[in-house]
């Protein structure tokens, strides 16, 4: 396709009022910029638009979200645990609501099992307000407030959208929470096993011979070894008495220690492939110094695939932070991650009683999915010139 | 009956000689290809070792402090003479190197240490559980194949159909999944909706039994659970690989030529397109056993499954070191020692893959 010219100019005289309102899509294509054309190929994929809204809002999310969750993830109250989620009602017997009202729940004792159990109490209404206070919170730890997205005047009655826990804490002000760890974990994991593995991948691939071999070798041994098992061994050795920042970052660096044997395998391929590429030759025989090769010649021809191998890289960091906090080894309370959240489902009996629990795991698989379909749109769209 | 085998006793039967002459044409540089992977695994189990040992050294403490303040916890009296004997046994009073000499040798003698924790020799605990961990992690690869490759073909030759636009939805979802949130999931569906407990490997009469034909079969009647849940995200690639290939093979001429000169297209395409296209699906199978085993890991601790999982998380939520240790060595060691058979297998079928690596 790309061998055909249009013929527009040579045969048709510009001022001919009707082509000049046909939009030459062909021509267009012709004189786009390569990051225009991937935005175009990018857009192509539906799923991976749709995916990079919600990651977008996913990250909005974790960073903001001591202001949208109701209340604050430690607060507990046993009056209410295990309570259900409460539905939000635009209508009743009165009419429409806006902002919608919660009915309030009434919580008894099951006199056979003992077992807690709530019934909705249709008396007690309780109408939801945007933008009021309640528990107080430091934003980003620095920043004292109070005020949340929404919530009940003066904390009368409850509101929990997606139930309570255990020990009657909101679970959507928890999950909420947990996303900043999650999420972050997974990108600061990623951009950590990238730069080893551009540094590491980009030797073994600009040197070759002896020096490729070696590093080859040891990348092997790596992906050899059964990961979960290891990174076990090396968190159970992070000290219990570590504060949340620290264990944050050791978990960080185990997981990277392991993940950046895949992108160094990337970085290398592309670098193998890249050196024999006619206009690396040209600027070498022109006499272009090494670093300006790769850093003004060959970085940006792989720099969109890189890219999208990161994104495809992200949701395994993701998901082996949960799983580590899952079993008990990463994250620990009170830090909150996904993993940690999903702790509490881990007790049949609890998940039975409250299925709500199971929620954050819905969530990692959203964020999971959302990565892999934005990696497959952004790797289609890294080589716009392709086909 | 004879009659039957009497044209493959002949040795110049065609079939025969082709076969002859074409394990005598492999057999050097197969030689080779496995001689040079073995030669390789010598400083890979040497890595292993020195990790597994760096696993022991890293909490603070020697094991022995560990020991002494577990004993101290459960009221016991601490035996300094019986601590000094056992610090002498491992050589905890040796600098590291020695230290690490010592537990190599102890290792290759079949003395993998002592667990304070169940109070009785490593050994006496690992073999079972490893046994069972490969088990599963074999029958999940068995089950993914045969899963992954029959709907693979059928998605593949029926393209956009129903079933096609099913499957793929499936198997991107499985790949979304973690395996360990699949078991949440199942066993709390089960336990809702018909009680019923799917944990374990063995049902309650046989779980502290010896093994027998009857355990063995249940055993298999449990297997079931784990197997699905473990080769989810496998079978999805699997599946995502196997359409792809074909996808590619199916609008290549030769298709078409075969096509036209009248050729059944069951048979067309199970002669040729499926065999071009499996040969990729094959070369990626060495990395699926560290992925399995690192896999069963959690689904095991999950579904409380008598494998090396829980035991290994066990052990170094409580820091008993030799057996953490231990397993974390062996599941390595047999891991390591699959993959390579699992190489060597495919040198044999696929000579792309022997001159790839020379």
């Amino acid at each position: 396709m790309t061998q055909e010219f249009p013929q527009r100019s040579n045969t048709v005289s510009p001022d001919e009022p009707e082509l000049d309102d046909v939009p030459n899509e062909r021509e267009k294509i012709f004189v786009a910029t390569p990051r225009q054309l991937m935005w175009w190929r990018f857009r192509r994929h539906k799923m991976a638009l749709l995916s990079s809204v919600t990651l977008i809002l996913l990250y909005l999310v974790a960073l903001t979200w001591e202001f949208l969750a109701p209340y604050d993830p430690l607060r507990h109250d046993v009056q209410s645990a295990y309570a259900p989620p409460q539905k939000l009602r635009f209508y009743d017997e009165e009419g429409f609501h806006f902002p919608p009202i919660v009915y309030g729940l009434k919580g008894g004792r099951d006199p056979k099992t003992f077992r807690k159990i709530y019934e909705v109490d249709k008396t007690a209404k309780h109408r939801i307000r945007f933008l009021v206070r309640g528990d107080p919170y430091e934003f980003w730890g620095f920043l004292e407030s109070d005020l949340h997205l929404f919530g009940l005047e003066n904390n009368e009655g409850t509101v929990f959208i997606l139930g309570a826990d255990r020990l009657g804490r909101d679970v959507l002000s928890r999950l909420l929470s947990a996303t900043r760890i999650s999420l972050s974990i997974g990108l600061v994991g990623v951009i950590l096993s990238f730069v080893l593995g551009v540094l590491i991948g980009g030797i073994s691939g600009f040197y070759g011979g002896k020096t490729d071999i070696v590093i080859q070798r040891i990348i092997e041994f790596i992906r050899a070894m059964p990961s979960i098992p290891l990174w076990l061994a090396l968190s159970a050795a992070i000290p219990k008495d570590w504060p949340v920042t620290r264990v944050y970052f050791a978990i960080t660096i185990i997981l990277s220690l392991i993940g950046w044997t895949g992108l160094a395998r990337v970085v290398r391929g592309r670098f193998l492939s890249l050196r024999e590429e006619e206009f690396v030759q040209a600027a070498r025989f022109a006499g272009a110094s090494e670093p300006r090769i790769i850093l003004r010649h060959m970085t940006p021809s792989f720099l969109s695939h890189i890219i999208a191998s990161l994104t495809l890289a992200v949701p395994s960091m993701i998901l082996s932070e949960t799983s580590l906090s899952f079993l008990g080894l990463g994250m620990r309370p009170p830090a909150l991650s996904w993993g940690v959240l999903l702790r509490e489902a881990q007790n049949l009996q609890a998940v039975a009683l409250a299925p709500w629990l199971l929620a954050p795991g819905l969530l990692v698989v959203i964020a999971v999915l959302a990565f892999n379909f934005v990696g497959d749109g952004l790797r289609d769209a890294a080589d716009p010139y392709a086909r | 009956m004879r009659f039957l085998f009497k044209n493959v006793y002949n040795a110049n039967h065609p079939a025969l000689r082709k076969l002859v002459s074409r394990i005598q044409g492999v057999s050097s540089d197969v030689l080779a290809f496995i001689v040079r992977r073995i030669l390789l695994l010598i400083p890979t189990l040497f890595f292993i070792t020195v990790v597994t040992f760096l696993v022991i050294e890293l909490p603070p403490g020697d094991y022995l402090d560990a020991y002494a303040a577990n004993l101290a916890a459960g009221g016991d009296p601490v035996d300094q003479e019986r601590l000094e004997s056992l610090r002498k046994q491992f050589g905890l009073d040796k600098p590291a190197h020695l230290r690490y000499l010592q537990w190599v040798s102890n290792v290759l003698r079949g003395n993998f240490g002592f667990s304070f924790e169940w109070n009785t020799a490593v050994e006496d605990l690992i073999w079972e559980r490893l046994a069972l961990t490969f088990v599963i992690s074999l029958s999940t690869i068995l089950f993914t194949w045969v899963v992954g490759f029959l709907i693979g073909v059928y998605s593949a030759v029926n393209q956009y159909s129903i079933g096609d636009y099913i499957f793929t939805t499936l198997g991107f979802i499985g790949l979304g999944l973690p395996n360990f949130l699949i078991a949440l999931v199942i066993m709390w569906y089960a336990f809702d909706k018909f009680g019923l407990r799917l944990s374990g490997l063995f049902s309650q009469e046989y779980q502290a039994a010896p093994w027998s034909i009857a355990k063995f079969f249940d055993m298999v009647t449990h297997l079931w659970l784990p197997l699905i849940i473990l080769g989810t995200a496998g079978t999805a690639e699997m599946i995502r690989t196997m359409r792809a290939n074909l996808l590619d093979e199916l609008n290549k001429p030769y298709v078409e030529t075969a096509r036209a000169k009248g050729l059944k297209e069951r048979v067309l395409v199970r002669k040729y397109p499926v065999r071009v296209a499996l040969n990729p699906f094959v070369s990626t199978v060495g990395w699926t056993l560290p992925n399995l085993i690192s896999g069963a890991t959690i689904v095991s601790v999950v579904l409380s499954l008598p494998t090396t999982g829980p035991m290994l998380l066990g052990a170094l939520m409580t820091q008993d070191m030799y057996l953490a240790a231990s397993f974390l060595l062996m599941l390595s060691v047999l891991t390591v020692i699959g993959t390579l058979v699992s190489d060597m297998l495919l040198a044999v079928l696929d000579p792309r893959i022997r001159m790839e690596t020379q």
